[in-house]
């Protein structure tokens, strides 16, 4: 793979790219698959009960039974929807969602596109995906809807600016928005890795991820108590699989671009263990922040909207304006 | 030259992101029942009938933080490259980016005054 980039772009890498693409397409639908069970496998653990045991050994195919029950489910559009929208949405929601997977590096030789604008490529596309979910919520034409999707929309670009200003110190160490570049710039060491010089970056990076994610303690878009569903109540079937698919792909998307950006890529912990390949140090570490994810809805309670807003304004920003100016006046003192 | 490669991997990631929904949802089609009614087809209101219109007017507030996002999201822009140019532009870049970031935060705290960034009922 990483030869076939070197060289010069013929339609027959053009296919070969594809073909990569395909396979790694489907390496994320089996991701998701089963993060999905596992999620429900492991709350399950953490309430002291059992999760999906019926289907198949420890109830694994649980998940794909869900997947296809939904693919045979009837497909109903609302009579008032605005149809070419409503059918838009989930795509719009999904595609930046996979889109962004391009770019990041697994080891340090494997990866697909290596962009040297890496880091902002992957701001850029994962906020098209909040117009995606404006979309949904404008289309159904349905109160909850329009309720549900205002409200994610508020709180993804709330959060969208803390989590990009967060990594802005990690840039400024590198010099560079390659994400490869800047695992290469990360050592052997855990002590070398972008983690503790940025451990301020890092939380931030963290709180505002999870709330990008609309994930606990921040799924207040979801709301089942007061809007039902939030943005997708109008959606069934395979339109709203497509939500849920979008959702967990940036749930793998986040975790690989922490792992890239704080925790070392595809780095060892320490320098002696460096006989481990690579690519399994990359699989601990991001099973380690999906896991992470799924622990934070099992403890956490959901925060209230107003609480949600000031926290991102109030806190997460000034923290992560401040992060910035600190690593600018620490690089000056410490690099020269 | 090479280059280019890594833009049309880009271009293949976005067009597989764009084939998965067309061809599930295509290939659904057939496996999924199509009976649709009319009340199948009302909007969903916890189950009355709905009343007035969907697309209701909302909150100014979710207007203000569109507005503030546009803001920072420029201030982000001019962030990254000068974020990249750091290590060899040095201290009076520094100076410069703090007068830009403070300019900004003259809004945010004006904004925080103006009680914008509390969410309440009025």
């Amino acid at each position: 793979m990483n030869e076939l980039i070197q060289q010069t772009f013929t339609w027959q890498n053009g296919l070969i790219f594809l073909g990569w693409g395909i396979v790694f397409l489907f390496i994320v639908l089996g991701f998701v698959t089963y993060a999905i069970y596992f999620e429900r496998k492991v709350i399950g653990w953490m309430q002291y009960r059992h999760g999906p045991t019926r289907l198949g050994p420890f109830g694994m195919f649980q998940t794909i039974a869900d997947i296809f029950k939904l693919l045979i489910k009837e497909d109903t559009i609302p009579k008032k929807a605005d149809r070419a929208l409503f059918i838009l949405a989930p795509v719009i929601a999904y595609v930046p969602a996979f889109a962004v997977l391009a770019t990041i590096p697994y080891t340090s030789t494997l990866g697909f596109a290596d962009l040297n604008v890496g880091l902002l490529y992957y701001a850029a596309l994962s906020s098209i995906s909040t117009i995606g979910i404006v979309l949904a919520g404008w289309a159904s034409n349905n109160k909850y809807s329009l309720l549900g999707g205002m409200r994610s929309a508020a709180q993804m670009i709330s959060y969208e600016i803390p989590l990009v200003l967060s990594v802005v110190g990690i840039i400024m160490m590198n010099g560079s928005l390659s994400l490869r570049t800047i695992v290469e710039g990360q050592g052997s060491n855990f002590w070398e890795w972008n983690l503790f010089p940025q451990i301020v970056g890092f939380m931030v990076f963290v709180i505002a991820a999870v709330s990008e994610l609309n994930r606990t303690p921040f799924d207040l878009p979801e709301a089942e108590s007061e809007l039902v569903a939030g943005y997708h109540v109008e959606y069934s079937g395979f339109r709203f699989a497509f939500f849920m698919l979008a959702e967990y792909v940036y749930v793998f998307a986040i975790s690989a671009l922490t792992t890239v950006l704080f925790l070392g890529g595809w780095h060892p912990p320490l320098a002696a263990l460096d006989v481990i390949p690579g690519l399994l140090w990359f699989v601990l570490k991001f099973s380690f922040c999906v896991f992470f994810l799924f622990w934070l809805r099992a403890t956490l309670p959901r925060i209230r909207v107003d609480q949600l807003m000031s926290l991102g304004w109030k806190v997460l920003l000034p923290i992560a304006l401040a992060n910035i100016f600190v690593t600018a006046v620490c690089l000056e003192i410490f690099s020269k | 030259m090479e280059y280019l490669n890594h833009y049309v991997i880009v271009v293949i990631f976005v067009a597989l992101g764009i084939l998965l929904p067309v061809i599930a949802l295509t290939a659904g089609r057939w496996l999924r029942p199509h009976k649709p009614t009319e009340m199948k087809k009302t909007t969903y209101e916890s189950g009355n009938d709905p009343v007035g219109v969907g697309q209701v007017r909302f909150n100014i507030r979710y207007y203000v933080f569109a507005l503030m996002f546009v803001i920072f999201d420029v201030e982000t822009i001019f962030l990254y490259p000068w974020a990249v140019a750091y290590k060899q532009l040095g201290l009076f870049v520094l100076l410069e980016m703090l007068i830009f970031v403070l300019l900004l935060l003259v809004g945010l705290v004006y904004a925080w005054k103006k009680r914008v960034l509390t969410w309440n009922s009025h």
